[in-house]
């Protein structure tokens, strides 16, 4: 079956990977700017990895057939620097035009402290200016509800947002309804150990639905699968869900989502 | 969708393979030098051991809630960061 991984971050993955990728059925990923497991110095070192997410990577997935989109921000988790996130704010609007950016993305929490959720707001707000999609990240572990709370909270400070264009990621059991509720998309990450194993993110679909539901590997430089989306197409087939149900999760949902992005385009491959 | 036998005959290896595995995960730190008994770990897993007891639905979310941070709705306050709208 085609898919779309939604949340990938294919500049800590290997060429291999984009080979095994396509090999399984992926068409096209999105790859949110997201923390490189330490902290950059400078806003120029983000200047130059927005250059590699929107230069770079789509040569390299294109060289396998696969489309490569993009979002552009300071990571929660950098974001505790004030200083240096609004230098890099202000770098954004320069990248918004090109071909593979969908929007603002992966901002959000990690600590759920009073910096992280300035520069959030300061985020949507350049979103919101930008006519941007936002995707954002939820924090780990402990921190997931509160902080998913906390984002709820801010994003309804913005009447201008439409909750339509906006995915908050990394849901599970305890925040999944509170974010569909409130209108927005959700996905939910599969990995190994800290977030949904497939068989759960199928329960979690067996129990709200697949209405603004997506899901993800967010493959990267820790424990990560980048297959996990063919894993949990695996899981629906073994419980015996419909083929069109399983493209509506791994295919037509993000599709949709992003097709809400200017730069979006992609044709279904079993249309071809 | 499959009836709730066909998913225990599917799954009940899995499931018993997992006890063992918390059983012997427990054991083990039962048989290391030292001890935990006052670590706020172990009151949480015992808790959600006694949540997967439970006959209530739900039970994966209320082992999330209880391995979560409370949410204070007077955050914004506390934080002092202003109302955007």
């Amino acid at each position: 079956m085609y898919y779309i991984d939604p949340h990938i971050h294919m500049v800590s993955r290997t060429t291999d990977d984009y080979e095994t990728l396509a090999r399984m059925g992926c068409v096209a990923i999105s790859e949110p700017a997201f923390w490189a497991g330490y902290d950059r110095g400078s806003a120029g070192g983000f200047r130059d990895y927005f250059v590699q997410l929107t230069e770079v990577e789509p040569k390299r997935a294109a060289d396998y057939g696969i489309e490569h989109f993009t979002w552009l921000c300071i990571n929660a988790k950098e974001a505790e620097n004030v200083q240096l996130s609004r230098d890099v704010l202000s770098l954004i609007p320069e990248f918004l035009d090109c071909p593979n950016v969908l929007g603002i993305g992966e901002i959000g929490l990690n600590k759920n402290t009073p910096n992280e959720s300035v520069i959030f707001q300061e985020h949507v707000e350049l979103a919101i200016y930008h006519d941007q999609q936002i995707l954002i990240h939820t924090p780990h572990l402990e921190d997931k509800y509160q902080g998913t709370r906390m984002i709820l909270d801010m994003l309804a400070d913005h009447p201008r947002l439409e909750p339509s264009r906006v995915l908050v990621d990394h849901v599970e059991e305890h925040t999944v309804r509170e974010v569909l509720d409130a209108g927005y998309w959700a996905g939910m990450t599969l990995y190994p150990v800290t977030k949904c194993t497939p068989a759960r993110a199928v329960d979690i679909i067996e129990t709200v639905g697949a209405a603004r539901l997506c899901v993800n590997s967010a493959g990267d430089w820790g424990p990560s699968k980048p297959t996990a989306v063919p894993d949990l197409i695996f899981e629906m087939r073994k419980r015996g869900h419909r083929e069109s149900l399983i493209k509506d999760i791994v295919f037509n949902n993000p599709r949709t989502f992003f097709s809400q992005s200017k730069n979006f385009r992609i044709a279904d491959p079993e249309a071809r | 969708m499959k009836s709730s036998k066909q998913i225990l005959d599917r799954e009940f290896l899995e499931l018993r393979s997992k006890l063992l595995d918390l059983a012997a995960s427990l054991d083990r730190i039962d048989r290391a030098e030292g001890s935990v008994a006052a670590d706020q770990r172990m009151r949480l897993l015992a808790e959600g051991i006694r949540i997967i007891g439970n006959q209530s639905p739900q039970r994966a979310y209320q082992i999330q809630q209880l391995f979560s941070r409370q949410f204070d709705p007077q955050w914004k306050q506390k934080f002092n960061l202003p109302t955007r709208n």
